[in-house]
């Protein structure tokens, strides 16, 4: 609105230098050493520590659990989503309250108290291990952390847009003769699928890089239950910082594409709100 | 959330017609059903067992277990480390916000991602940039050594990750807040003659309060339970280098969970005062407008 119009405010100076310094010293420069570091790496060498079957391994664990875990988020994020905006029931504020939870937990409270639910005599897990499905120290725990963490995203991402719906619109709909699942598969999924699908890369990204509370409950056996980060942090406490780095470029890289696509999709999002003309 | 238009939309839907069928009944059941299901098993079951277990032997030892004084130094550690922290990315937040919601600069947009940046990168990474950068074969790992200098594996190199992953939590609190209060109001104080600093106390900040103080918090929370970064700087020395969460994993691989648990309901404690916190800042009126 007011790009370009000189303003007479003070401090431009100021608070921009500061911004960028900081920026620079504290988030910027440490990146940089990262990546130089993976870069100036011999190329045998680098390949031997991306594709290590050790690696490769906990890729396929930290993206497809990260990606199951999104899943997951996807559809419970939006029944959760919409229960919290078209329902009122009791205790509907609390629950509001508590989506936020794993965001305000500390990583390593989730991963020991997820570990005590679900162990094979935990609360749940004991049930669960009854019918010999066993969550603890397996890559369905490794998930179950994964979607734990995610949830506050896809939730909270959903819940806005589903607010904002055209209420008219499905009465207009349903007015018309259109059944219920006709509506909601032609005006709520159309409406609110850029959230949707925002909501879903948030998930993955925070699952692809959790740490601490996967951890606890992933028993962490190489080849099997071993995380991406936590291989990370075995390289690390072996002073193997280039093999740390490499992995590292890695998982830098994923979250960058990750950064891209989430900014594609919310620009795709507003691009539909304006040619809706809300 | 804004509560005035939500109930608003949630009246509206009692009132409306062709809505109270057995279907629709159903379904709202089975809805309801599934989300308090899924979260029972996944928030409140976890929640509850931290206390149970934490309280399994009794009061005394749960409260013995404070008397650890390696509990009580990683419970320090955690409170000085966000004492330094939190005041540093405040103001970082309020110059960042200032600078992005009062002008039009090229690269704004860029700015913005960068500041961002922290959350996208998983926190082992946030961590090991700090030992790459200090560790004894980092960029700076010679010089420091050679002054006496150890940043990683001592707290200085604790607070800098900290500080790296809460880096833009009060930030992006403020940017949208004060893009949308717009300039108008601090133009006038200028105009009429007040000076810089006086605009920022007197005009801005009782406008961003609710918003300040929210970032504020959210801030401390993560300063406080932050693992995975503080993990790969610490070194994990107990008594000296052990954080809050650092002491939880030390002492649940002791097989002390009465311990662990008890540090770990101090963190959850923490987590639901921000709650509580965010609900009521919420409700006071930010975001109403």
């Amino acid at each position: 609105m007011r790009a370009g119009q000189p303003t007479v405010l003070p401090g431009f100076g100021l608070t921009l230098g500061f911004t960028t310094f900081f920026l620079s010293a504290v988030v910027l420069l440490p990146l940089a050493a990262l990546v130089l570091l993976a870069v100036s790496t011999p190329l045998h060498q680098l390949l031997d520590a991306v594709a290590s079957p050790r690696a490769l391994a906990s890729y396929r664990l930290s993206f497809g659990g990260a990606l199951l875990a999104a899943c997951i988020n996807l559809v419970f994020g939006f029944i959760i989503a919409w229960t919290l905006a078209r329902y009122e029931f009791p205790g509907r504020r609390l629950m509001d309250a508590m989506i936020d939870m794993p965001f305000a937990l500390p990583t390593a409270v989730s991963g020991i108290a997820l570990t005590a639910v679900f162990s094979a005599n935990g609360w749940l897990g004991h049930y669960l291990a009854e019918i010999g499905i066993h969550v603890a120290y397996t890559r369905l725990g490794v998930i179950l952390a994964m979607t734990l963490i995610g949830m506050p995203f896809a939730v909270r991402t959903v819940q806005p847009a589903l607010l904002e719906v055209q209420r008219d619109l499905e009465d207009a709909a349903e007015t018309l003769g259109a059944g219920r699942w006709y509506v909601f598969r032609r005006v709520v999924v159309p409406a609110v699928l850029p959230a949707l699908l925002t909501g879903f890369t948030l998930a993955f990204a925070r699952a692809l890089g959790e740490y601490g509370s996967v951890i606890f409950i992933s028993g962490n056996l190489p080849m099997k239950t071993e995380i991406t980060p936590l291989l990370i942090v075995i390289h690390l406490e072996e002073f193997d910082y280039r093999g740390a780095a490499v992995l590292g470029f890695v998982m830098l890289a994923a979250s960058f594409v990750i950064l891209l696509a989430i900014n594609l999709l919310q620009a795709w999002g507003r691009d539909r709100m304006v040619r809706r003309g809300t | 959330m804004g509560d005035g238009a939500h109930s608003g939309a949630l009246e509206e839907l009692d009132t409306r017609p062709g809505r109270d069928t057995i279907v629709g009944a159903l379904v709202r059941r089975g809805l309801i059903g599934l989300s308090v299901a899924f979260l029972a098993a996944l928030l409140l079951a976890p929640l509850a067992v931290i206390f149970v277990a934490a309280l399994q032997s009794g009061l005394r030892a749960y409260l013995h277990s404070f008397v650890d004084p390696d509990t009580q130094a990683a419970i320090r550690l955690t409170l000085l480390t966000a004492a330094v922290v939190v005041p540093v990315n405040t103001l970082f937040g309020l110059a960042a916000a200032w600078a992005i919601a009062k002008f039009e600069f090229r690269g704004k947009s860029l700015l913005i991602t960068l500041i961002d940046l922290p959350i996208a990168v998983s926190p082992v990474i946030s961590g090991m940039l700090f030992v790459l950068l200090f560790g004894m074969q980092g960029w700076f790992g010679a010089w420091l050594a050679a002054n006496g200098i150890s940043l990683v594996f001592a707290i200085p190199g604790i607070m800098i990750a900290t500080l790296f992953v809460t880096f833009p939590y009060v930030a992006r609190e403020l940017i949208p807040l004060m893009q949308q209060l717009g300039n108008d109001e601090e133009e006038a104080a200028i105009t009429l003659g007040a000076g810089g600093w006086m605009t920022f106390f007197r005009v801005t900040l009782p406008k961003i309060r609710w918003g300040l103080l929210y970032g504020v918090i959210l801030c401390n929370a993560r300063a406080m339970g932050e693992f995975g970064a503080v993990s790969v700087v610490s070194g994990h020395i107990r008594g000296l280098t052990n954080t809050m969460p650092l002491a939880i994993e030390a002492l649940y691989n002791d097989y002390d969970f009465t311990g662990a648990f008890a540090v770990a309901s101090l963190l959850t404690l923490l987590a639901l005062l921000t709650l509580v916190l965010k609900s009521l800042v919420e409700r006071t009126g930010y975001r109403r407008r």
